[in-house]
């Protein structure tokens, strides 16, 4: 039982996912997930690199290129790339790898299951509709039960939020 | 002896959460569920948890680095 329009007092939060690599996957979908367990009612909006995190099938992937903030740990140590390095090919491919490895090895969930969760829980997923014009991807590959709107469907829920975020 | 065990010893955040929402629906109104987790992380938010939900908090407690919650559930 998650929160629904029989509580119409519950709390509500609206996310816009606007990022679609493996790393930036997890913060939407962590809050989204939590906020619901804790009866709060949720819309994820996803647009632009966030749109593919609706599609049936995800194949994620992180890049260390620019990213100077990234440490991976390695050898008790924290490993950050430099760009030239990072920018050879195959090491996006070996990211992936590692940063999945550590994933399951932490314990912590695949985007997969969150997004599972997500559903099961009711959280409301809109795809945007511009993004889908503009990468020509089709509602027949995205999973079942998303909404799909624009910025005005957007506005209607965040207006009435009392958390909107921005990731 | 709590109502029912939810073990999520090995799970990070948001997991141990998410398994306790999903049990204490199973949970008869005035029992309780016990959590087991080994993320120290779950500590302070079962007690967020209970908090927004409404559910109460009867005791936290650790042993050999298992965290275990103790919730009743109110509503």
């Amino acid at each position: 039982m998650s929160a629904n329009a029989a509580t119409p007092n519950a709390k509500s939060m609206s996310i816009i996912v606007t990022k679609g690599t493996l790393d930036w996957a997890y913060p939407p979908f962590i809050l989204a997930t939590t906020a619901a367990a804790m009866d709060v009612k949720v819309s994820m909006f996803f647009t632009f690199y966030g749109l593919p995190l609706l599609l049936k099938k995800l194949d994620l992937q992180i890049s260390p290129l620019g990213k100077p903030d990234m440490a991976m740990p390695m050898m008790g140590m924290h490993m950050k790339m430099p760009n030239m390095v990072a920018m050879l090919p195959g090491v996006n491919g070996m990211a992936t790898k590692m940063m999945k490895n550590l994933i399951k090895k932490k314990g912590v969930a695949s985007i997969e299951d969150l997004r599972t969760a997500a559903v099961d829980s009711e959280v409301e997923l809109i795809g945007c509709q511009m993004t889908m014009d503009l990468f020509e991807f089709k509602k027949k590959d995205m999973i079942p039960g998303i909404v799909i709107g624009g910025a005005a469907t957007y506005m209607e829920k965040a207006l009435k939020s009392d958390i909107n975020l921005f990731i | 002896m709590a109502d029912k065990t939810v073990d999520a010893r090995g799970d990070n955040c948001p997991i141990p959460i998410l398994k306790a929402k999903k049990a204490i629906g199973e949970v008869p109104v005035g029992g309780t569920l016990e959590v087991l987790a080994t993320d120290p992380g779950s500590v302070p938010d079962f007690r967020a948890f209970c908090q927004q939900t409404g559910n109460t908090l009867l005791e936290q407690t650790e042993t050999g680095g298992v965290y275990r919650s103790l919730i009743k559930r109110v509503g």
